[in-house]
């Protein structure tokens, strides 16, 4: 009897366990509760908006779940989780706690159907649900969440966050985001004029994008301040684009940099018109895709070094495949440009053919690692990561290949054979090995090319022809033979694309600057450094 | 002993009997159905058009295996036009002429289907095209099994224009430079202008084949999308320059949520080489998607995976196409009781057969069939959940009633009419298209 009793109690004291703690959270939990029961994209709508209304910031775990479609149904009991992909299944996780609850397999569930519609209104759900977090990254994306979708109802919560703001620029963000709101209320105009002002201080899109929504919506003072602010914004953004073009310009030319660098060994110091060059940075690109797939299967942890590994490989890789076709083919040549021309042209058609036979035609996965991921401002300039990376990577790479040519015994050997083969061959060096060597280099640098335009390009077979002709082209127009010339040639051809690109369009641009450089061809058939001197009569 | 001799006769003749089934295929094998395959393995076009090849080869073998078609065996007849246009003009002639195959499965870009028009009314054979195009043509030798614009295009500006899709009101229609997004462009502008979007709404930008560098066009799309009204981007970019451009896209922090991109020409094979991480959200419009539930499609995805030994391959609309303009050919010619291209023309109209999405593909009149329109947006895992479909079958229509010299004509390819470019308004047969 005793024991029953006992039994009883632990028992209820179990349940008293389980139980909501708080009357509050049980009625989340009903709440919450309804998303099984929504049948299409507006009545799961209903269903945010009514936990939104609660402003309870217990609602935030599953709301973001849910906007990350990661909010589940168990088909057996149509109960809600947070489900956490776990390998072989996922982990379903309680909705408020964020406690782990059960583990299912993907099948007995039903994810939570989610569009952009409903997206934005969990996004603007959670920016005033997120105003008092502890981190000042969520606090900042609510402000700017707040700023985009201005709402009268915003205000006050946005008053209490602004006096309870201790870190200075995450205030000013609140403030912006509060003005945005007091154009959208019925506050008096003087409380308008000053908001414009505070938002034309921002001078960035967004503001142009609020303030053009005002002047449309409104009469009187309020009209022709946000007219004027308008046309101040987009005058200093006018000078801001410029600064963009110059920006994309570079960015563009160190692109055109990484492809000709190894042809401007090949072609420009050797002579050898090499077609198969953009196969090598192919190659090059394949090395990485192959590095990273080994990184995800073994070493996980690695994955952001997943470059770094990757470029010695792929220099070797596109080095040995340099120097068998020298051995192989190109030595025979030497001297017959339309032979060497056309052979060259046959092996970049079998090592696509063969990348393509080996992986499949389709695309290859390469991931960003996170460092090159995103972007960051200055002032209104936008910078992708990747893009700043690969101009870096571009110098370096022109650096070092720069010191190696004029500092190194090798480089000095290398010149020799250039200027004057016999007489270099009569002091002992031994002219073909340096000849296979030099055709190796240039290959193994469009190789590490390769690792870097893996990153903007997709690796295809293809992914070579889109370069071939555009670093033939900067070999060509910055001089033959002359390293300077083809930095200078990549840089100038790539600010003129960008400048040229937003007034004639992608198409005409290109042509425009093909025209231009035949017409300086024209003027100076040697490019933009000529050689001097007897190794061009050679 | 009688009984003896009844028993060891009919074990002779069981034995005939067995001996005559055996040798039946064997003897079928001399006199097979070939059925010519004309996609490219090399070159740019490879990456798209390889896999089709692939889902041709096993569909008929399916076919083969389940006892061929009018007791015979199929052969495919497998040729690669390489990606180069006249090729694919020399190709079918020598697929017609010297392989004398029934009926070809074949091309993806609108220039190589243009290329073969001649060559397949002069030799008088089938073409089934499986691809999306931009409509404004009407053969008889040609079915088209992939979506006409109306089929894909304008369902999906009507979805962006709905509360659902966000109620857009800013345009970018953004497209690779050649046939397609040119004419798709083009009746979009007029549709969208027929809807009351005034022009300086609209912003049209190309840019060439295999384009990388989509700085400048991501940052106006930018602009473009602050004059404070709802913006989304309705991209006909074609193949690999997606890849940079959505790359392009992400890093530069455009959310769906914003300004939504709308693509014609992006499905599973393209996502297959991007991480999609960044791009939820952002949408398609096809008539078939990877990840509908129908026992259909679950089969034909095991199918595939068995065929080609790799579970991670993906199945696409062309794909589907495919699968279902096969299947109409195979019982056009069941109906007809010939291969002979002439009477399977004939038998093609009205063919009626299961596609993919759980409902039937009909052969109309004017050669397009009828297509669900989906809606998908893209998922992390790089497949596409659907967000809205027609709530019917939509018939292809060849002639755009948005296009002010396309609008009067028809197509009906049945006797007495027999017209692929009928003006209703003038009451002849000719005018665009004739040539």
């Amino acid at each position: 009897m005793i024991l029953i009793r006992a039994i009883g109690l632990t028992l209820l004291l179990v349940m008293a366990s389980l139980l909501p703690s708080s009357a509050a959270e049980a009625d989340l939990r009903a709440v919450i509760a309804k998303f099984a029961t929504a049948a299409n994209f507006s009545a799961t709508e209903a269903v945010v908006r009514e936990l939104a209304a609660t402003s309870d910031p217990a609602v935030e775990p599953p709301l973001s779940a849910l906007a990350d479609g990661n909010l589940y149904i168990r088909k057996a009991d149509s109960q809600v989780f947070v489900g956490k992909d776990a390998g072989d299944g996922i982990d379903l996780l309680d909705p408020l706690s964020g406690e782990k609850a059960a583990s299912a397999a993907k099948t007995d569930l039903t994810k939570i159907k989610v569009n952009n519609g409903l997206r934005r209104v969990i996004r603007d759900a959670l920016g005033t649900l997120t105003l008092r977090a502890t981190d000042p990254a969520v606090r900042i994306a609510a402000a700017a969440t707040m700023f985009k979708t201005p709402d009268a109802a915003n205000i006050e919560p946005l008053d209490a966050a602004i006096a309870a703001e201790t870190d200075a620029s995450v205030k000013a963000l609140f403030e912006q985001a509060r003005a945005a709101s007091l154009l959208v209320s019925d506050r008096p105009e003087a409380d308008k004029l000053s908001a414009i002002a505070l938002i034309a201080a921002r001078g960035d899109r967004d503001a142009v994008s609020l303030l053009t929504s005002v002047e449309a919506n409104s009469q009187g003072a309020v009209k022709d301040a946000a007219s004027s602010a308008i046309a101040t914004i987009n005058s200093t953004l006018a000078l801001w684009d410029a600064g963009q073009n110059i920006w994309y310009g570079i960015s563009l030319g160190s692109v055109l940099l990484l492809a000709a660098i190894g042809l401007a060994i090949t072609f420009g110091v050797m002579g050898v018109i090499n077609m198969a060059h953009g196969e090598m940075v192919m190659l090059g690109a394949y090395t990485t895709f192959v590095v990273q797939q080994v990184i995800r299967t073994s070493f996980p942890g690695l994955f952001d070094w997943s470059l770094v590994i990757a470029l010695p490989l792929a220099f070797l890789v596109t080095a040995f495949v340099g120097l068998a076709i020298e051995r192989g083919v190109i030595r025979f040549l030497y001297g017959r440009p339309l032979e060497t021309l056309l052979a060259t042209w046959g092996v970049s058609l079998i090592l696509q053919q063969a990348v393509r036979t080996i992986f499949g035609p389709t695309n290859q996965e390469v991931g960003n690692p996170s460092w090159m991921s995103g972007s960051f401002d200055i002032g209104q300039l936008a910078i992708t990561w990747n893009r700043l990376w690969i101009l870096v990577f571009a110098l370096l790479v022109f650096g070092v290949l720069l010191y190696v040519m004029k500092r190194t015994p090798w480089g000095l050997r290398m010149r020799a054979v250039t200027a004057n083969r016999r007489m270099a061959a009569s002091m002992g060096i031994r002219t073909p090995w340096v000849d296979a060597l030099t055709f190796a280099l240039g290959s193994g640098i469009a190789g590490i090319a390769g690792v870097a335009l893996s990153q903007i390009d997709n690796v295809s077979p293809n992914l070579g022809r889109g370069y071939i002709i555009d670093s033939f082209m900067v070999v060509v127009f910055g001089g033959v033979g002359n390293l300077w010339g083809t930095l200078v040639g990549a840089f100038s051809l790539g600010i003129v694309n960008k400048f040229l690109e937003p007034y004639a369009g992608a198409v005409l641009g290109k042509i425009v600057v093909l025209v231009l450089i035949i017409l300086f061809i024209q003027k100076r058939p040697r490019g933009l450094f000529a050689l001097k001197g007897r190794a061009v009569e050679a | 002993m009688r009984g003896n001799f009844s028993t060891i006769t009919k074990m002779f003749s069981a034995g005939v009997l067995a001996a005559g089934l055996l040798t039946a295929p064997a003897k079928a094998a001399d006199d097979t159905i070939k059925v010519g395959i004309l996609h490219s393995l090399s070159g740019t076009m490879a990456i798209s058009e390889t896999t089709l090849k692939d889902v041709m080869l096993m569909l008929i073998e399916e076919q083969n295996a389940k006892g061929g078609l009018l007791g015979k065996k199929l052969e495919a007849v497998v040729v690669d036009p390489a990606s180069n246009w006249p090729l694919f003009a020399e190709k079918a002639r020598e697929l017609i002429s010297k392989d004398k195959v029934a009926a070809v499965f074949g091309c993806w870009t609108s220039v190589s289907r243009k290329s073969v028009l001649p060559v397949f009314s002069e030799l008088d054979n089938i073409l089934f095209y499986p691809v999306q195009y931009e409509g404004e043509e009407s053969e008889r030798n040609v079915f088209y099994t992939g979506a006409a614009p109306n089929q894909q295009a304008i369902p999906a500006v009507d979805y962006l224009m709905s509360e659902d899709g966000g109620s857009v009101k800013r345009w970018v229609l953004e497209g690779t430079d050649y046939v397609y997004p040119r004419t798709t462009n083009k009746i979009l502008e007029a549709y969208l202008k027929a809807k009351g979007v005034p022009a300086e709404d609209i912003m049209v930008n190309y840019t060439p084949f295999g384009f990388s560098d989509w700085q400048t066009e991501v940052s106006a799309i930018k602009k473009f999308g602050s004059a404070g009204k709802k913006t989304a981007v309705v991209s006909t970019v074609n193949g690999d320059a997606n890849v940079p451009f959505y790359k392009e896209l992400g890093n530069q922090g455009i959310k769906a949520e914003d300004i939504p991109v709308m693509a014609f020409s992006v499905g599973e094979e393209e996502l297959a080489g991007l991480d999609t991480g960044p791009l939820v959200g952002h949408l398609a419009a096809w008539n078939y998607f990877e990840s509908i539930d129908t026992p259909e499609n679950k089969k034909f995805i095991d199918d595939w995976h068995k065929f080609i030994k790799n579970d991670k391959r993906t199945t696409n609309d062309p794909m589907e196409a495919h699968y279902i303009g096969f299947n109409m050919w195979v019982k056009a010619v069941e109906k007809a009781g010939t291969t002979d291209p002439d009477k399977v023309i004939d038998a093609m109209v009205g063919v009626s057969v299961p596609n993919l999405t759980g409902g039937y593909s009909t052969m109309m009149p004017n050669h397009h069939i009828t297509k669900p329109v989906l809606i998908g947006e893209i998922q992390a895992d790089g497949q596409f959940e659907t967000v809205s479909q027609t709530p019917g079958l939509v018939m292809g229509d060849e002639w755009s009633d948005y296009l002010p010299d396309s609008k009067d004509l028809i197509s009906d390819w049945r006797a007495p009419l027999a017209c692929g470019n009928f003006n209703v308004a003038t009451g002849k047969c000719g005018g665009k298209g004739t040539n």
